[in-house]
């Protein structure tokens, strides 16, 4: 099992017992609703941050790819919770709920994304902790099903809904490049719940906790959708 | 009216201001990156808490990125200003390996005397080299960062890990630099308050080696 989600636990902790104590308390985002000034001033520069991301990212320029045997066995499993929390789907009654900016709301089901063109890829990911894992995903490109639910790909924002509670969203640019997948399979085989059954965003532009996993809402919209870490204080761009 | 012996600055004010705004970037850069790495160390030790700022990865990360602008610009306007100045050209040049071992030999000897306004060719060494590091740091840096944008420079690295691990052996000079600074500070105090106040040379004070100008 991964260590991660004691290391996070222990921050977390670690976070309200510096912010309880802590001589400087506040600088650290330890109460994202009651930001202090060294809040404001790292949530201002944060989203600079987000604008200089944008500014540098390119829709033409391609996440490196591996051979299959670069592929990390055993796959690493990493979520806020222990993986035996790992929401179980019912693959038969799926349903992708769409809304916002979109022409056609009608829910997708399993079967429909599996009519649509697939796309395989062997990427890195790498997670905002530092680590990284190979893996090979594959399923339908996120810009080929916002086009066939008719989106407003001039929006600003496309946010993920988890069956987990887990929420983020990504800009429109990065939606569209090209190895951005909706994915329904891992290393050969339909996605486990622990690796986000049914479907998962797989990004590899950007880091880890921008590929939600368990997706049941897909929104596309001008307002700012934040995140379940992004409003923590983790970058919301999180690009790579 | 009564005429003051002319005399010239030790460091000149913006020296002195981007000295101290490099010293505020720098703390909060390797105390918020020690935080960072404590996230997914690849040595086989965490830094103690008490030295690491933010208190956790996602504050770290906003502590991280924000103070690099700081040490950006400040280091853009450093080395803009050191070249047009001439300052380098004086402070750090010529720079001569045999000096070099003269002086490290001399200086484990104890018999490194220190010259005010002037940098003999270990502190040119050093400092120079410092300059290096903190243009690898911020290189190895982005490289880490956009590994995928920035892939040529991530490749110029050798790859994602291995520009982490630049990284932080490029810190480890840092703060090895940062260890003798502050022990040469503490040994000769007397150069401390120059860098505050700027402080005044005799003109008639002759350096030990031609200026270049």
């Amino acid at each position: 099992m991964s260590p991660l989600m004691i290391d996070r636990r222990k921050l977390f902790t670690r976070a309200l017992a510096f912010g309880a104590v802590s001589t400087l308390p506040g600088c650290n985002f330890d109460h994202p609703n009651h930001p202090d000034i060294a809040d404001q001033v790292l949530s201002a520069m944060s989203r600079w941050n987000d604008e200089a991301q944008g500014l540098l990212f390119d829709r033409h320029t391609l996440a490196p790819t591996f051979p299959a045997s670069a592929i990390t066995r055993p796959a690493r499993f990493n979520a806020f919770y222990d993986i035996s929390q790992a929401p179980q789907v019912n693959p038969a009654t799926w349903q992708l709920a769409l809304t916002g900016r979109v022409g056609n709301k009608t829910p997708l089901t399993l079967a429909n994304l599996r009519a649509m063109k697939q796309q395989s890829q062997i990427t890195r990911f790498v997670c905002v902790e530092g680590w990284r894992v190979v893996g090979q995903w594959s399923g339908v490109p996120l810009g080929l099903l916002l086009k066939s639910i008719n989106a407003d790909l001039n929006a600003r924002y496309v946010s993920f809904h988890c069956a987990d509670g887990y929420f983020t969203s990504i800009d429109m640019a990065s939606a569209l490049q090209p190895q951005t997948i909706f994915a329904l399979d891992f290393n050969g085989a339909p996605l486990t719940a622990p690796f986000g059954a049914p479907v998962r965003l797989r990004i590899p532009t950007k880091l880890g906790y921008k590929n939600p996993k368990s997706i049941v809402a897909l929104n596309v919209t001008n307002s700012f959708p934040g995140g379940y870490w992004e409003n923590q204080g983790y970058n919301w761009f999180g690009g790579s | 009216m009564t005429q003051r012996p002319p005399s010239r600055v030790i460091h000149p004010w913006p020296l002195r201001l981007m000295h101290w705004l490099n010293a505020i970037a720098i703390i909060i850069l390797i105390g918020s990156g020690w935080e960072i790495y404590n996230a997914s160390p690849f040595l086989p030790f965490s830094f103690p808490p008490l030295v690491t700022i933010g208190g956790w990865l996602g504050a770290a990360i906003a502590w991280h990125l924000a103070a690099i602008w700081l040490l950006m610009l400040n280091g853009l306007c450093y080395l803009t200003w050191g070249i047009a100045s001439g300052h380098f050209r004086r402070k750090f040049f010529p720079l001569s390996p045999r000096a070099v071992i003269q002086e490290v030999i001399q200086a484990l000897k104890l018999h490194l005397s220190h010259q005010t306004g002037v940098y003999n060719a270990v502190q040119r060494l050093l400092y120079l080299g410092v300059i290096i590091l903190g243009i690898l740091a911020v290189l190895s840096g982005l490289a880490v960062w956009k590994p995928v944008q920035l892939w040529f420079l991530s490749d110029l690295f050798g790859g994602f890990f291995i520009s982490r691990v630049v990284h932080f052996l490029v810190m480890t000079g840092i703060v090895l630099f940062l260890a003798v600074h502050l022990i040469l500070v503490a040994l000769v105090p007397k150069v401390l308050p120059p860098m505050i106040t700027g402080g005044r040379l005799p003109e008639s004070a002759t350096p030990s080696t031609p200026m270049a100008e």
